[in-house]
């Protein structure tokens, strides 16, 4: 038992040495002993994209690429440049694809608009479909149920002695 | 009436079809480069063979060229090699190669072992023009106008299909 738990512990030790780990203090991103840059350019990199794998951020990626971005990130930070001088510097070389989120313009308006247009597309379709039910609902209930009442009425008549 | 019922879905689900045909026939790892039309980005490089000469950009003004991105880490490099080499036996245009973070040492004896297609290779040792082309994938290959200008870029391997539908045409073109 104890045995099996040693052998557990040193697996998952061997699993993280082998995963290359960013030198992120501990405590995570904002511990008290990363400066302000640093909290900057992690808050940066969470909105890249790593162009190699593409479902991670930059900060999150340890791809040989994404070594390289941050590198290029960092230095452009320490050079002066605002994030949207960065974003922008990147965004010339890889395009929009780097941003998680992606800009307003044009081409984009389907991917922000599209959702609400779909939902008042719908919401007004159930609404004429409501309507329209009810309706018919209002209008064929009298006749049928005076045709009934009349029904009724005519068999009552024929059942006089 | 019962015609416009029926029209509202079944158009409904060809929009949807339409979209999910052409979206899922892409393929995500090829993003769309912001460089074409754009001017080539500048560069001034040491020469693979003789590191104390440099290569750059405005030496190839007037030129229509392809430059590709190799590495001899780069295993798909492999299978597109022997079709630069083809290309550039046919000397209809010069291949330039861009060595991506690779040691010197290894790209030569890459290129000694494999045939060198390029009319020259330069060396990016840390990749900082490699980040300036966008290039976030080896190979890559870009076809450059006379002008310097981006005219196409291929991500992956060039394919002999590329090559012959896209890329000489391209050529032909420009090259007027």
């Amino acid at each position: 038992m104890i045995a099996q738990v040693v052998i557990a512990l040193l697996m998952l030790t061997g699993a993280a040495a082998a995963t290359k780990m960013d030198p992120v203090p501990p405590g995570g991103a904002n511990a008290p002993g990363m400066s302000a840059l640093d909290v900057r350019l992690k808050r940066l990199e969470s909105e890249l994209r790593c162009l190699v794998c593409q479902n991670q951020t930059l900060a999150d990626s340890n791809a040989d690429l994404a070594d390289d971005l941050r590198r290029e990130v960092r230095t452009l930070a320490l050079a002066g440049k605002s994030d949207d001088e960065i974003k922008t510097y990147l965004v010339a070389r890889y395009g929009d694809f780097v941003l998680y989120n992606p800009p307003m313009k044009p081409v984009t308006w389907m991917l922000w608009f599209g959702p609400f247009a779909l939902l008042a597309g719908g919401g007004a379709a159930w609404w004429v479909v409501l309507r329209r039910r009810a309706r018919a609902a209002g209008s064929a209930a009298p006749d049928e149920a005076q045709a009934r009442g009349r029904k009724l009425l005519d068999d009552e008549d024929d059942t006089k002695p | 009436m019962k015609a416009v019922r029926w029209s509202i879905p079944l158009g409904i689900f060809v929009v949807l079809v339409a979209f999910l045909w052409v979206g899922l026939s892409r393929d995500p790892r090829e993003v769309p480069s912001p460089l074409i039309g754009k001017p080539a980005p500048a560069f001034r490089l040491a020469k693979l063979h003789a590191p104390s000469e440099t290569l750059a950009t405005a030496d190839l003004k007037g030129t229509v060229w392809l430059l590709n991105v190799w590495a001899s880490w780069c295993v798909s490099c492999r299978v597109e090699h022997p079709l630069l080499v083809q290309l550039a036996q046919s000397g209809i245009v010069p291949v330039y190669g861009l060595d991506y973070k690779d040691k010197p040492d290894d790209g030569r004896a890459w290129l000694a072992q494999h045939g060198n297609p390029y009319t020259t290779s330069i060396v990016d040792r840390d990749g900082r023009v490699g980040i300036d082309y966008g290039v976030y994938g080896v190979p890559e290959t870009f076809l450059i106008d006379k002008a310097g200008i981006v005219r196409y870029k291929q991500i992956g391997p060039l394919t002999p299909e590329a090559l012959k539908d896209k890329i000489l045409p391209l050529v032909r073109e420009l090259q007027r």
